[in-house]
């Protein structure tokens, strides 16, 4: 008797009981259900909830590796064990030691996300009596992409519960939250532990505990850091990444969001499958890079001179924006939740653009908050639904007045 | 009944709970998060409303026969700012520090919604020793709110209860700090107050069913 046998008996057994929902999840998580309808006739859409975010969990997980290849090379070159890499497919980059190494870091931030996370929702689908919906498959995926490597376990795991439960639960669960989850998750490490998340000594691992240690006297250890380049910039400092670096994406930062080139494949495959919506992309980085042109405008007409605090970051072309830091990330994976984004074509270009426009505008005015990508988007989390009102009535507005000039 | 005949101890019960200003009319919600961070704002801040609302609700309701209506929001003002004026003072002369540290805060009382609810809603209509007790147990309401959101964004924003490190020193690294623990900066910050009170409201609405409004 197999697996699947076990599981069905399993449910059987609990029907109508407090933990059915439990037992219900993982059953449908790994097998299509043994019921099947018996009247009428009934076409089956393949296109499910589960299915939609296995699609996302696939275009995510070249961006999980291409992280844990990178949390391990970050490391060996801060020590200065390998040079830097040339090129995407460098033997410097792709090396047995920077996996074992960036597996060790990467994987125990997964294994946490998603175990607090879908614990909080099974306790939430047992107390509310419902099904467990499949919501946290992409959320849990997305978490640890999002957060800086050397980020403690358990902050994590209590950013997951808040963002689950505040984020998500309160709503009503999945399909019903305001705010995308993962953000919101981001957002409470940023707000509650801001010394983990930002700086020059969280985004190379070890760089924390090294200088920890020195300051308390250690002498047999040289500190390691690495700043990114956003915040380089934000301190008008210089850095040596050329653009190569930062399209493959072998710069420090977040785990998941360094690479442009795999999230551009990425939001190739989700556009491809019609599971992200590509007015929300395009929006976006025109949004971006509208307001990178303005920024630059304002460096060349000599507005803004050197010695301003500005300079470096107004300066920078205005489509390096989309290289760095998290911006492509976003626009791509989070942006496009369905969920929280608007529902309506042209709210749609609305959103975009202002999600693209926004980010680079916090980037630049306040460097405290160089990650501006994750604040413009929960910002305009909070608008889709306002967008989306005054899309529709302007619809109706228009068909209207179509209809009296018929009738008149 | 001892003290208070059934009546009268309900002016004074219910809005500890059933019928708190904060959780269940949502007025006052403004102070509540933005001077409870330290539990001792929130204690100094919770005796000023219950001297105020107590108060106020008495001299309202001495003068409710003569207050012509039309002005009567102005008068009330004048009651209730009056009443905080003598709050500040007080505070600046004994407490200088915490008063520096409650700010505008104090004076801003005199616009606090439920003092202003409870005097028309109340005080205008009603004798001098019940409007008393409303305005006691209403402001008590607020208080207690307001503490336990003092207590636990202390708590987990500082580290500390009343200004004593509870949890240990977080630059030494004594007690649970020794093991990694670190304080919650967005504790401090007033979205998360908003949060606090969304959750006592969230436990208070799931223990009484009754609260919950019909859409």
């Amino acid at each position: 008797m197999g697996l699947k046998q076990n599981l069905h008996k399993l449910k059987e057994k609990y029907k109508g009981k407090k933990m059915a929902p439990a037992f219900n999840a993982i059953h449908t998580f790994l097998y299509l259900p043994n019921e099947i309808t018996h009247n009428g006739t009934h076409i089956k859409g393949a296109d499910d909830l589960k299915r939609t975010m296995n699609t996302v969990i696939m275009a995510l997980v070249p961006c999980l590796i291409f992280g844990i290849f990178n949390a391990g090379y970050q490391y060996h070159l801060a020590t200065g064990e390998i040079a830097q890499a040339t090129g995407f497919f460098s033997p410097e980059f792709w090396s047995m030691a920077n996996f074992s190494l960036g597996a060790w870091i990467v994987l125990p931030l997964v294994v946490v996300s998603y175990v607090v996370g879908l614990a909080v929702e099974f306790i939430f689908a047992v107390i509310k009596g419902h099904e467990v919906e499949e919501g946290y498959l992409v959320t849990g995926m997305l978490v640890p992409l999002i957060v800086p490597v050397d980020i403690p376990l358990w902050m994590l795991a209590v950013a997951v519960i808040f963002g689950v439960v505040i984020g998500k639960e309160v709503f009503g669960g999945t399909g019903m939250n305001i705010l995308n989850p993962a953000l919101t998750i981001r957002a409470f490490l940023f707000f509650a532990y801001p010394t983990w998340m930002s700086g020059d000594k969280v985004w190379v691992h070890d760089a924390r505990e090294r200088a920890d240690l020195i300051a308390d006297g250690a002498t047999n250890i040289d500190a390691i850091s690495g700043e990114t380049i956003l915040g380089s910039l934000a301190q008008n400092k210089a850095f040596d990444y050329d653009i190569m670096n930062m399209f493959f994406g072998m710069i420090p930062g977040s785990v998941g969001e360094t690479s442009t080139l795999l999230i551009l494949l990425g939001a190739l495959f989700l556009i491809f499958t019609k599971i992200g919506s590509w007015r929300i992309m395009v929006s976006a980085i025109a949004g971006a890079l509208v307001m990178g042109l303005i920024f630059n405008g304002v460096v060349d007409q000599g507005w803004i001179g050197e010695g301003s605090k500005f300079y470096s970051l107004m300066d920078t072309k205005f489509w390096h924006h989309l290289l760095i830091g998290g911006l492509a990330f976003g626009i791509v994976y989070m942006a496009t939740d369905p969920v929280t984004a608007s529902q309506t074509n042209k709210g749609k270009w609305i959103y975009g653009f202002l999600i693209g426009f926004i980010s680079v505008m916090i980037r630049v005015f306040n460097p405290a908050y160089p990650e501006g990508v994750m604040l413009a988007i929960l910002l305009m989390n909070v608008f889709a639904p306002t967008i989306d009102h005054y899309v529709l009535q302007g619809n109706i507005k228009r068909r209207a007045k179509r209809l009296k000039v018929k009738t008149a | 009944m001892g003290l208070l005949s059934k009546k009268d101890a309900k002016l004074i019960l219910d809005p500890l709970a059933d019928d708190n200003p904060i959780t269940i009319q949502v007025l006052g919600i403004c102070s509540a998060l933005a001077i409870t961070a330290q539990l001792k704002a929130s204690i100094v801040m919770s005796i000023s409303v219950i001297f105020v609302m107590g108060m106020g609700n008495v001299v309202i309701s001495l003068m409710r026969n003569i207050i012509p209506s039309k002005i009567r929001i102005i008068v009330q003002l004048v009651v209730v700012a009056t009443l905080v004026i003598i709050v500040d003072q007080v505070l600046k002369a004994f407490s200088y520090q915490l008063s520096k540290e409650l700010g505008a805060f104090i004076g801003l009382i005199i616009t606090n919604c439920i003092i202003m609810g409870r005097f028309e809603a109340f005080a205008l209509g009603n004798g001098i020793w019940r409007s008393f007790l409303d305005g006691i147990g209403n402001a008590l309401g607020y208080g207690v709110i307001l503490i336990i959101v003092g207590f636990f964004r202390e708590l987990l924003g500082s580290g500390t209860l009343l200004g004593f490190p509870v949890l240990g020193d977080p630059i030494k690294k004594s007690g649970v700090y020794s093991i990694g623990y670190e304080n919650n900066g967005f504790m401090l910050l007033a979205p998360m107050a908003l949060i606090v009170v969304g959750i006592i409201i969230w436990v208070q609405r799931s223990r009484n069913k009754a609260l919950i409004e019909e859409h």
